[in-house]
């Protein structure tokens, strides 16, 4: 969590740049395999911050606020974890049929002021901006960026995964199975906001090894009234989903905050 | 070898007459690589929907190897194990058998037994897939209708993991 505590010094500050800290970079955790068959499997995961998808280029995912979740509710173990320089990486034990969830959760806190007519901003944690005297200034403008980076990996058949949703930021309510994504087949996925259909969140969509192509091709999509897209994948591969939105208000510590809610999905598309 | 795998087939399918109306030959080539392993095949009956009507063979390594559990590459055989080895418990008696050798295979279903007992009339479709590991992937579908005027004699030929795959049924019910 050190690395986030880090003090930004900008010296030109600009309404854009705050209110999309979290598309600078691309959040991503990526599972060895989705799909496992037989009754005990392990799968390796790597979690990054890059440019390209998925080559961990940038720095690694913190493994701070990893949840693993299984099958049935229970919260599984995080196994030979490490943090290198650009990639962290672990492994879980599947032991039980079903759609496990894997997610990494942080949140960050943006503020910016003035002081002696010049602008200011910093990334920190809500507690060092107290510390900081930084909550109490006249003209703060104070924002809390939640993240979900998230993927599925599924033992045996896939599961229901919408029960373990928690009701807290941006969460996807498959209704295709994200370990069921087909070449070519048109599938649907729904997201919420703290438990509520999310209507009109633009949703960018990027094939992997974005690398290797002159342009990300990447696709965009909104979500309709009811927090849904439907999309067709055109080739086999990984790809990863990512949407944001700077909604609402939240209150933490007795500090009344905007609240932006970020949320990345990697899955593959198979071939049939 | 043309003529000596046709001379084959033809042996196994007369013998398989007396006793078998639906016979379904399947060859594995042989594949010249540095490291062969035999694939996992899967034969199951579907409508054209997808819809799985009755599995009819699968054939993957039994036990557990030094490199893990045999059915941790059943899902390599994708198309099959989306539409049903994902929801079975394997092994599953007369249909799950150990990993094949190349050469023709036979799997015959006699007549009166399922899934060809109470087919409802209607086309079907006759999906052979095959994996192999450090190898390639293979599907062959082959559509036929039910129940046939006469005789059905269908021959499909597979280009990498799976040569001529061959339904045929007796027009005696």
């Amino acid at each position: 969590m050190k690395k986030y505590l880090k003090t930004i010094l900008a010296t030109a500050t600009t309404v854009a740049c705050l209110s999309t800290p979290i598309q600078a970079h691309r959040l991503w955790l990526l599972p060895s395999t989705f799909t496992l068959s037989g009754d005990t499997q392990w799968v390796t995961v790597d979690g990054a911050i890059s440019n390209d998808l998925f080559f961990p280029n940038h720095v690694a995912m913190s493994l701070s606020d990893i949840h693993i979740t299984a099958p049935d509710g229970s919260k599984a173990a995080l196994q030979n974890g490490a943090e290198g320089k650009f990639r962290a990486t672990f492994d879980i034990e599947l032991d039980k049929q079903g759609t496990y969830r894997l997610a990494e959760l942080g949140a960050t806190y943006f503020a910016r002021w003035q002081e002696n007519g010049e602008p200011k901003r910093t990334r920190a944690s809500l507690d060092w901006l107290i510390e900081q005297g930084i909550t109490k200034k006249d003209s703060v403008k104070l924002m809390k960026a939640a993240r979900r980076v998230e993927t599925f990996v599924t033992l045996g058949a896939p599961s229901d995964v919408s029960a373990n949703a928690t009701g807290q930021g941006i969460e996807l309510i498959p209704v295709t199975h994200p370990n069921d994504i087909y070449v070519d087949e048109a599938a649907t996925f729904k997201f919420e906001i703290d438990g509520k259909p999310a209507s009109d969140l633009q949703v960018t969509v990027i094939k992997g090894h974005d690398r290797y192509r002159d342009n990300s091709n990447e696709m965009q999509f909104t979500t309709d009234a009811n927090g849904a897209i439907s999309f067709t994948l055109p080739e086999a591969g990984r790809y990863w989903f990512s949407t944001s939105t700077t909604r609402g208000k939240t209150e933490e510590k007795g500090i009344t905050m905007a609240r932006r809610v970020a949320y990345t999905l990697t899955i593959e598309a198979l071939a049939n | 070898m043309r003529t000596i795998l046709t001379l084959a087939g033809a042996s196994l399918m007369m013998e398989a007459t007396a006793i078998a109306d639906t016979n379904i030959t399947i060859e594995l080539p042989r594949i010249h690589v540095a490291e062969y392993h035999r694939p996992y095949v899967a034969v199951w009956l579907a409508q054209p929907n997808h819809k799985v009507i009755a599995n009819l063979a699968v054939w993957y390594q039994q036990h557990d190897g030094e490199e893990g559990e045999g059915k941790s590459w059943l899902k390599d055989v994708r198309q099959w194990w989306r539409r049903s080895g994902r929801k079975l418990d394997l092994p599953i008696d007369g249909i799950s058998g150990p990993t094949q050798a190349p050469g023709i295979h036979e799997v015959s279903i006699p007549q009166g037994n399922d899934p060809f007992k109470n087919l409802p009339a209607g086309d079907y479709i006759l999906n052979v897939e095959a994996a192999r590991e450090v190898g390639g992937r293979e599907l062959l579908r082959i559509p036929f209708t039910w129940p046939a005027d006469g005789p059905i004699t269908q021959t499909m030929s597979g280009s990498t993991e799976l040569g001529d795959v061959t339904l045929t049924v007796d027009a005696t019910n």
